[in-house]
Order: C-alpha cells, then structure tokens, then sequence
C-alpha cells in the first residue's frame, strides 16, 4: 500500500470508530426484527454483509414473513433503497476520473448514509483508501449488532440502546453542520430542508408514504430548487 | 414459507447493489452542466438533513431527549467539533436526560 493510502486508511478507520459503534446498536434492533421474520442468525448476518441498508432489509424482512412474492420484493428494495441511486452519482463526481473499476465496484457496495456522508465530506478528490477504511470498521459492527440481535434479543436495557441510537444522527449533523457555517446557501438549505421535513413527516395527507419515499422526494425537489436559484459557477471538487 | 430464504436475499442483495454501483461505474467523466453539477453538490446535505429531522424525535423514547440530542449535536458541530464528539455527545445528552424523563 502507498503511504498516502496508507494515511487515508488510518483516517478512515478514526471516521469509522462513531460508525461502527452507532451501526452495532441499529443492527441490534434489526436483529430483533429479522428475528420475529423468522430467520437465523446465519441468515440476517448474511443479508446484513450483502446488503447493509437499514430500511431495505427491514422491509426485506417483513416482506419474507408474509410470503411475497420475488419481483415484490426486489421492487419495494428498489423503492427503499433509490436515495442510494443519487448518493453514487454525486459520489461518481467525487473520485478522480482515472478511478480504476474494482475501486468503483467496492465503493458501490457500501454505498450507505453514513460512510458515503464521511465519503463526501473529505477535502477534494476522495481516495478510496479513506472510504476503505470507514467500511473495515461499520461492516463489522453492522453484521456483528445484527448477529447479537437475532440471538440475544431484548437484553440490552432500552435507555442504552435509546442513547446509542441518536449516534447515526450525531454523525449526520456533523456533516451538515460545518458546511452550513461556512456557506450562507447551504445554511438556508438546511432550515428549509427541516421546516418542509418536520411538516411531510407529521402532516396526516403523507401519511401513507414510506420515509424512503419521502427522503428521495425531498431531495429531489430542494437541490433541484437549490441548484436553480443558486447554482455554483466557480470549478471546484471540494465537495461534488 | 414456501419461498427459499436464500433467493429473498440474493434477491435483496443484487437489487440493492445495481442501485448503488451503476451510477459509479457508468460516469466516469465530469459532469459538466453546471446545474447537474450543482445539484449533486446539494444533494448530501439536503438527503441528511431530511433523514436527521425530525427522524431523529423517534429515535429516542423521549423526544425532548432526541431535540437535545439535536441541540448539543448542532453546537458543537457548529464549533467545529470532530465527527467522534458530536456522536458521543448526543447519546451522552440523551442518557443523561432519559435519567430524569
């Protein structure tokens, strides 16, 4: 490995530290949940390593109890999963264009909310190294919370895992945040993305809308608004 | 049941993946347009503010500790706190509070 690789593993690993840890106590709820699906632990730990997306496993899950049918399923994983669509092409904006296809095929793999987020957030050109090095620490938590959850169930007491379950979101602020002080379009982009968030979320008229269609629907609406009322003209690769 | 555990999954997986790994590997090249080029710049954080609010008043038994969590995560963030502390420090506020809720 190069050093600079090298380097940007280690940074990873250190960004990965938070994700493991929240990854663990989500994958220990949907442990519980696989478990009530009926499957083993063989089982949810597998879909967990294969799939590792909160949401599409937990409708995978409860698709499977009620015996639906295979074109169901790929269709509501499609649904569930389709904000991860628009993260892996900005996230094809962030790697050099010389990025070899294997680099491109593990990335791909682990497309998710919060290592594509530290994925992002890295200055300039993402080496993947970096990403690498966020995964070797979430891909074990997750598969890991997701095994003990399937076979230990309600044994953690519920105000430990209410604490470790705002960590996911603790981590998402920290993304959010710092860009926001810095640039007066993404701060107004943020309290607008709350304010309509908070009001589609609570209105009883979306009620019937699953949360990953509301994300995906909310995203596409307000950074296509925000890309046409303030589109960045300067070249720059720091952030897309 | 009598479908095969295992195809569910395989299933699942190949679904999720194609989702995840074709926009990666079929845009190699710079997007140019500047509006789809400033899109995907929104995107991010737009997508992780919509999933952190109010999402994350659900997360946690009380939501009083979930906007705590909110508060004290938007601070320090703010004050350039590193990705480790803010997540640390949000289930600390809600630990701490859920003690008296």
């Amino acid at each position: 490995m190069k050093s600079e690789n090298k380097t940007w593993f280690a940074r990873g690993l250190r960004a990965g530290v938070p994700i493991g840890l929240g990854y663990f106590a989500v994958a220990f709820t949907l442990g519980i949940a696989a478990r009530s699906a009926g499957l083993t632990a063989f089982q949810a730990t597998l879909s967990s390593l294969l799939l590792n997306a909160s949401a599409g496993e937990f409708v995978g899950f409860t698709l499977m109890s009620a015996g639906a049918g295979y074109l169901e399923v790929a269709i509501m994983e499609a649904v569930a999963n389709a904000r991860y669509l628009l993260m892996s092409f900005s996230l094809s904006q962030k790697l050099r264009p010389e990025t070899g296809l294997i680099h491109r095929l593990i990335l791909g793999w682990y497309v998710t909310d919060e290592v594509f987020g530290v994925s992002i957030s890295a200055p300039g050109y993402l080496n993947p190294w970096y990403t690498y090095g966020a995964i070797a620490l979430a891909c074990p938590g997750w598969a890991a919370g997701t095994c003990l959850g399937v076979i230990l169930g309600n044994i953690f007491p519920a105000s430990v895992v209410s604490a470790l379950s705002v960590g996911l979101y603790g981590m998402f602020i920290a993304i959010f945040v710092p860009p926001a002080r810095e640039s007066r379009t993404i701060r107004g982009l943020v309290l607008v993305s709350m304010g309509l968030s908070f009001f589609v979320n609570r209105a009883s008229m979306f009620a019937g809308m699953s949360s990953g269609i509301r994300t995906i629907l909310l995203t596409v609406i307000l950074s296509a608004a925000a890309a046409i009322l303030f589109p960045i003209r300067e070249a720059k690769n720091d952030a897309a | 049941m009598q479908h095969n555990v295992y195809i569910y999954i395989a299933v699942m997986a190949l679904v999720t993946y194609l989702i995840r790994t074709l926009p990666l590997t079929l845009v190699r090249r710079e997007i140019k347009n500047v509006y789809v080029r400033s899109f995907l710049y929104y995107v991010p954080y737009v997508t992780l503010t919509v999933m952190t609010f109010p999402a994350i008043l659900d997360a946690t038994r009380s939501p009083w500790a979930g906007l705590a969590a909110l508060g004290v995560g938007m601070i320090l963030a703010w004050k350039g706190a590193s990705l480790l502390k803010v997540a640390v420090a949000c289930c600390a506020a809600v630990y701490l509070l859920e003690l008296f809720l």
